[in-house]
């Protein structure tokens, strides 16, 4: 075993464990699972293994199609800090989501092919962390597309999962769609998608010889972003994704899939930094997304939607964060710690939708905290991680990440910057407001009054999690992963806002949902999400209507006249003018016969 | 006087023609068969006298045409075999041989 060989080994365990899962798993449950979690298990110990090691030099790849001159496809995996941390990341929270799933799956259709399925996402997860080139990462990209489209439609008996995965396939193609034309862009002006070529100081100067060209491809590439780190516009699929099982929410919003997103750009950070125009495309679309999907965050009732809208906005703040700080590490650092709170909160919401025996509306729930005392910590945990208590250098682990790219957007784009302090604020509101009414206040169903605490397999990782939530921004962890700067002259007047938005937005929630029965505020602005879903709904419809009913005329006035009536009446009318050779004679036929026969040996000899 | 080549064809020729005017102007469907076969038959005996009058360098006869009228013999048997079997099936089936009742193609 040695460094370059263990990149492989972590990528292709879980495409075989998904393999021997999909062939034999449906005749053993514990097979099927133990299969999974050992392989995660194993990549995550490697993981930290390789995690200790220096990085790769050597390029380590093979191509996968090799025309030299014409064109090759190489496949290789990239060992630096930014894909170890990564790494770490992932095949730390994989390992707690697939150990919590054993519990959550228990009783649920489809157990070998759930595990199967999770198997796959994070080999494509892995796939996108270690591609050295564009040309793999997108290969991967797509698979994450796929896997996801698998796991959110699990239920796919239910209109709703099916509808959903749909959708979410859909919408990401959208964004994909874009990445690759920046993609072959990029190819197309460099002759190259191997990350380290495109990185060297050469090919950098080739590509800022033609500014407007290399910023158009680089909103491309980000294009591909939106749609898997669900960015306004494309941000519609993520909430409807919670159809699927909420571990699979979990991983999908905490390690897998849409932090591809922001991992992508800091990928290409090297060329993004010197493309000033695109990194502003890139912090407006991220600072309005975090602020929009606050705003929906606060009046939705499914428990995992809010949940999913908060995702949503905290990659608003990565990519904020992507478009405003002097490295990658600062968006990574975001990345970092909101998988862990976000895994964690996800978890948490999972094992109170199991308590509640699959009751997903907040309004049905209430004063749980002394029927699930751990699920309750363990959420006050996250709660106080995401909206990121503290004061003065000492806080929850949100509380590291996500100021130091506010105050990176104060300095740099003062607008953006308050957006993003007020979007701390909503935050703030959205969450409490969420643990207020299932926590706390009165309990609204008689399931909430004979809820119970989840058994000790979803326990176990909730507090393993909660661990790395409280305390895994703290300097000391930060800088075994991660070398954030913080900007010069930061407004003192930035640490007390913030500080003021928290206690704002936790204290209004307080006021107004201590005692509430049901919902006191109502913005159908906001429940409605903007309207943005209906508008796209009207869109498709009416672009697709308009399809069909163009096609529909097209085929009956069109095709339908030179393919079908004017060819059926040709032959009609030379069969009816053919009909009256039949004379039924059959003198007559040996007549014609002879006379044919004489004809050809006339026409044969007189020629 | 000895008969020449001339004589063998016409002899043929008339052959073939009885034939031919059988074929055409004739209504029962075996006598159409038969005279079908009286135009093989002018055909084999024109290839015999061809075989007889045109003889190699060495004084014999051309053989090519003799075995050619083997074939044309084995194939008529054949033609009989299959074309009277049908005239049994069209008999049944209709209960005629006359070819004017078969005319059921006719529009």
């Amino acid at each position: 075993m040695n460094a370059a060989t263990v990149p492989w080994i972590i990528l292709f365990t879980p495409l075989v464990a998904a393999a021997v899962i999909l062939f034999f798993g449906r005749y053993s449950k514990p097979f099927s699972a133990g299969l999974a979690i050992g392989a995660t298990l194993l990549c995550g110990i490697l993981s930290w293994w390789l995690f200790t090691q220096p990085d790769a030099t050597e390029p380590n790849q093979f191509f996968w199609i090799n025309l030299p001159d014409i064109f090759s496809v190489p496949i290789g995996v990239t060992v630096d800090h930014l894909s170890k941390v990564m790494l770490v990341v992932v095949n730390t929270i994989a390992p707690l989501v697939f150990i919590y799933s054993l519990g959550y799956m228990k009783h649920e259709e489809g157990y070998w092919r759930y595990f199967a399925g999770l198997s796959l996402f994070l080999f494509s997860m892995l796939g996108i962390v270690l591609a050295d080139n564009f040309l793999m990462m997108f290969i991967f990209w797509e698979l994450v597309g796929l896997s996801s489209y698998i796991l959110v439609g699990h239920y796919y008996p239910k209109d709703s999962a099916a509808d959903a995965s749909k959708q979410a396939f859909l919408v990401n193609r959208i964004g994909d769609f874009g990445f690759m034309l920046g993609i072959l862009m990029l190819w197309l002006a460099t002759g190259t998608a191997v990350f380290s070529q495109l990185f060297t100081s050469e090919t950098l100067a080739l590509l800022q010889s033609n500014g407007l060209y290399l910023t158009i491809a680089c909103v491309l590439i980000f294009c591909g972003t939106v749609g898997k780190s669900a960015q306004l516009p494309l941000h519609v699929w993520l909430p409807n994704s919670m159809e699927g099982p909420t571990p699979v929410s979990a991983l999908l919003h905490a390690a897998t899939m849409v932090a591809a997103g922001v991992y992508m750009l800091a990928r290409f950070f090297p060329v993004l930094e010197h493309v000033p125009a695109a990194r502003d495309v890139i912090a407006w679309v991220g600072g309005i997304t975090c602020l929009v999907a606050a705003l929906m965050a606060t009046q939705q009732d499914d428990i995992k939607r809010i949940l999913a809208y908060s995702t949503i906005s905290q990659l608003g703040y990565m990519v904020l964060g992507v478009g405003v700080a002097e490295s990658w590490d600062v968006p990574m650092f975001h990345l970092f710690t909101h998988a862990f709170f976000k895994c964690l909160l996800f978890l948490c919401a999972g094992s109170v939708i199991v308590g509640m025996h699959h009751e997903q509306n907040i309004w049905k729930m209430g004063a749980l905290k002394n029927k699930m005392p751990f699920t309750f910590l363990c959420t006050i945990a996250g709660t106080l991680a995401l909206t990121g208590f503290g004061f003065h250098g000492i806080g929850f682990s949100g509380f590291y990440s996500k100021d130091t790219i506010i105050m990176w957007a104060v300095v740099k784009a003062p607008v953006l910057g308050w957006i993003a302090a007020v979007t701390a604020g909503l935050t703030a509101f959205y969450m409490f407001r969420l643990l207020i009414v299932v926590f706390l206040s009165v309990p609204r169903s008689e399931e909430a009054k004979k809820a119970q605490e989840s058994p000790l397999v979803m326990v176990v990782p909730l507090l393993l999690l909660a661990i790395p939530a409280v305390i895994g921004g703290w300097p000391f962890i930060e800088h075994i992963f991660f070398h954030t700067t913080e900007p010069e002259n930061v407004p003192s007047i930035v640490h007390y806002a913030l500080l003021a938005m928290f206690l704002g937005g936790a204290g209004l929630a307080w006021v107004l949902y201590r005692r509430a029965a049901k919902d006191p505020v109502s913005i159908p602005l906001f429940a409605n999400r903007l309207y943005i879903d209906n508008l796209y709904t009207w869109i498709v419809k009416v672009f697709q209507d308009g399809v069909a009913w163009l096609a529909g005329w097209s085929d009956r006035w069109i095709v339908d006249l030179f393919v079908a009536q004017v060819p059926s009446k040709l032959t009609w009318a030379c069969g009816y003018v053919l009909r009256f050779l039949q004379l039924g004679n059959i003198q007559a036929y040996a007549f014609f016969f002879g006379a044919g026969v004489v004809g050809l040996i006339y026409l044969l000899i007189a020629r | 006087m000895t008969p020449t080549l001339a004589h063998y064809l016409i002899v043929s020729g008339l052959l073939f023609t009885i034939g031919l005017a059988g074929v055409m102007l004739r209504r029962n469907i075996i006598i159409i068969f038969m005279c079908l076969e009286l135009m093989l038959n002018a055909a084999n005996l024109s290839l015999v006298a061809f075989s007889r009058y045109n003889l190699t360098m060495e004084g014999l006869p051309n053989y090519n045409g003799q075995i050619l009228v083997f074939f044309i013999i084995t194939v008529a048997a054949a033609e009989v075999a299959v074309g009277l079997a049908i005239i049994v099936a069209l008999f049944r089936a209709r209960q005629t041989t006359h070819v004017e009742d078969l005319d059921s193609m006719k529009f």
